[in-house]
């Protein structure tokens, strides 16, 4: 099931196919995990099932197709390493340590390339998106799957993945227009009114609100990972067995016990799937996050109203004019972390889902 | 004149008589010839695009010659024709002496083809009905960008604006977040007006801003100051002047007050000493007409050229985009270069070889 849902994401969102590298990187993270899978899968039914002509053929052909995918994977691995090399030797580990990135050379201040507040940008905005849509996915794929009447639910979850087909260009200038204005002048000196007296709290929005923050790129970023969430997770309910649910109802259960009983306990680690691609298009999401995040990679602070600064907006704001070979090597090297940063997210959400799966068992058990 | 002669566009021989008289040595190139190549490839700056791809359809209905350029930025442009995988590059920033050494075919000339001019923009809501624009100086505009003037009322901006005096507001500096050579003009007249920004931050198409918040593009920093109360930024003059933004004045070298006029821009490169490769940044030019946020654009073409034909292409390209085409720039938003750029520019496209001798037609040459 999961596959078949990596796969509709990846067709989904390839017809806007990002211009920058690294939007490009996350996604090939997701679909090299979906594809190293289907291998494994592909050998394991031809070594047991593939007796017939015919179905040596077609897993020969699939096998060969996935074959494929990999293979990009890794040359795109292998050509992204190739063009880091320069800055890889230069900064070392100090690449991701490193909060500096100045590429000019002056009396005081030397040419230097540390990605730290980039990663930092990239985690927290993904993170914030990821906290906002998912409660809102999920309500909504609970209420169009299980509470709205099918004249009502169809259009509204029609709506709701319509979102994805709008360019990311097209967020971003909304972002810059409706969405900061919003957030400068209302929704952030909110939060400082309710939060700003709270011990902890109240220094995730410390500062002055510009409405060009960290916060506003998690914002935006939620709102397009929205459908994602949504679609998949509506698809995860719907395949819970007709037969649990009657069950339940069956033996008196109001729908909020059969929600909560019967349907939630089912779906999890397929939730968290559908949440994890969501994250997937998040970390590489580039043009709208751009536009209203501020571009500052002068501070990391704990506070979200502080401008800041993504790897992937890094990257297609500054690949172009590259001008130096270790500039563009060092803006290469971004990519590569993208890479791993999309990576590491991947490897956290299938050890979860793992744990996930266990406690199930054990429970049924 | 000039724009008479655009009008009438340069098929007809009645035209390139009229352009004649516009820059000397324009209406030679009157039609294609048979050795030349009919298709040349290049890539570069985005900011000359508009231009270019403007003089690159009319040069190919003169004279049948297709010319490709893809505007991927001047770090690009700059890597594509050090690699020799375009016929010729095209760079918003002069390269560097390190870049230069490192191309795989030889020196690599830079020939300006037209300039441009960066401006400060504002938001200030208390003077948006005001006519008068606010002044800034050298001092002041170093100052806001490196932190170190943050609110408007400072004694320094009230000294040539007193209508500040009452706007206690904290600044919000904009800047491009996107390498561009538009950030380039800006860092190389912040860096030669000011020894502490020249020793902190210094010159490039992106550097390490102290203080601000970072606008993609022209529209980026543009969208950003006209929502944004109380903020500055900068953007190339053909934007401002199209989006109607209010445009302050700066203080040149010589002590004037400038606005940025065509004129004052093209002023910026003349009566001033060119140095003979043409690879300076025009910034805060000595020229008391001059506007001194200026800058050159160029083409980066080989010196020693292999193909004879693509050669020939090439120089006689160039030598109607020095002349002919400079009747365009204005049209465009773009600033014609002053004819002392051009004799220079001139120059180096004589010194263009192949197998040794003059690639430059001699009819176009004498």
């Amino acid at each position: 099931m999961s596959r078949s849902n990596q796969s509709r994401h990846g067709a989904t969102k390839a017809p806007a196919a990002p211009a920058a590298t690294a939007a490009t990187a996350a996604e090939v993270a997701t679909a090299a995990v979906a594809a190293t899978a289907a291998v494994a899968a592909t050998a394991a039914v031809a070594a047991t099932a593939a007796k017939d002509p015919s179905d040596r053929v077609f897993s020969a052909f699939v096998a060969a197709m996935s074959a494929v995918v990999i293979l990009l994977v890794i040359g795109f691995v292998l050509l992204l390493t190739a063009d880091s090399m320069q800055s890889i030797r230069k900064f070392g580990f100090e690449f991701i340590t490193g909060s500096v990135w100045n590429p000019v050379n002056t009396e005081i201040n030397r040419m230097d390339f540390g990605a730290l507040p980039f990663i930092f940008g990239t985690v927290v905005t993904s993170v914030i998106a990821l906290l906002i849509a998912t409660p809102l996915a999920l309500g909504s794929a609970i209420f169009v799957t299980e509470y709205a009447p099918s004249w009502l639910g169809k259009p509204v979850s029609f709506i709701i993945e319509l979102l994805v087909a709008i360019p990311s260009v097209a967020y971003g200038i909304w972002g810059l227009f409706v969405l900061v204005p919003l957030m400068r002048d209302s929704v952030e000196p909110f939060l400082q009114d309710i939060l700003g007296q709270v011990p902890v709290l109240g220094a995730l929005v410390d500062g002055p609100p510009f409405g060009q923050d960290l916060l506003t790129g998690g914002v935006i970023l939620s709102i397009m990972i929205l459908p994602t969430i949504l679609s998949l997770s509506k698809e995860i309910i719907a395949q819970v067995p007709r037969l649990q649910k009657e069950g339940m109802l069956a033996l008196g259960a109001t729908r909020w016990e059969v929600l909560s009983q019967a349907i939630l306990p089912y779906a999890p680690s397929g939730i968290i799937g559908a949440a994890m691609l969501g994250l997937a298009r998040a970390i590489g999401e580039t043009m709208a996050v751009t536009m209203v995040i501020g571009n500052s990679s002068s501070k990391i602070s704990a506070s979200l109203l502080t401008p800041g600064y993504t790897i992937a907006s890094a990257i297609a704001n500054q690949f172009t004019e590259a001008d130096s070979p270790v500039y563009f090597s060092a803006i290469v090297e971004l990519g590569l972390v993208l890479l791993l940063v999309a990576s590491a997210f991947n490897i956290v959400s299938r050890f979860l889902i793992a744990r996930l799966a266990k406690k199930t068992e054990a429970a049924d058990a | 004149m000039k724009k008479i002669a655009a009008v009438l566009g340069l098929g007809a021989l009645v035209a390139a008589a009229t352009i004649a008289q516009a820059v000397p040595g324009s209406g030679l190139v009157t039609a294609g010839v048979a050795d030349e190549a009919k298709s040349l490839t290049g890539a570069g700056g985005t900011f000359p695009a508009v231009l270019y791809t403007k003089w690159f359809s009319e040069y190919a209905k003169l004279t049948g010659v297709q010319v490709n350029y893809q505007a991927i930025g001047s770090g690009g442009g700059i890597k594509s024709i050090s690699d020799m995988t375009v016929d010729f590059g095209a760079s918003d920033a002069p390269m560097k002496d390190d870049q230069l050494a490192a191309t795989k075919g030889g020196a690599l000339l830079h020939i300006p083809t037209t300039m441009g001019a960066v401006v400060p923009t504002y938001n200030i809501p208390e003077l948006s009905k005001s006519k008068k624009v606010l002044r800034f100086t050298a001092d002041t505009l170093a100052g806001i960008y490196l932190g170190e003037i943050t609110k408007w009322n400072d004694p320094k901006l009230v000294a040539d604006n007193p209508e500040l005096a009452k706007i206690d507001r904290y600044i919000i500096v904009v800047h491009r977040s996107d390498g561009s050579g538009t950030t380039n003009i800006w860092t190389s007249y912040l860096t030669a007006v000011s020894d502490k920004w020249a020793k902190t931050v210094g010159y490039g198409t992106s550097v390490q801003w102290p203080v601000g918040l970072g606008g993609k593009g022209n529209e980026g920093v543009s969208g950003n100051v006209k929502q944004t109360r109380y903020s500055i930024g900068y953007v190339e003059e053909a934007y401002a002047v199209q989006n109607k933004l209010p445009v302050a004045q700066v203080k040149n070298a010589a002590g004037n007050w400038m606005d940025p006029t065509a004129k004052a821009v093209s002023a910026a490169a003349a009566g001033v000493t060119l140095p003979a490769d043409l690879r300076i940044m025009m910034v805060n030019s000595a020229n008391p007409e001059a506007w001194p946020v200026s800058g050159f654009t160029w083409l980066l073409v080989y010196q020693q050229q292999t193909d004879p034909a693509k050669s020939l292409a090439l120089t006689r390209l160039l030598w109607w985009c020095l002349h002919d085409g400079q009747a365009y720039a204005e049209k465009l938003l773009y600033v014609p270069l002053p004819v002392d750029a051009i004799k220079k520019a001139e120059v180096l496209l004589k010194s263009i070889t192949i197998n040794g001798a003059q690639a430059l037609p001699a009819e176009l040459s004498k």
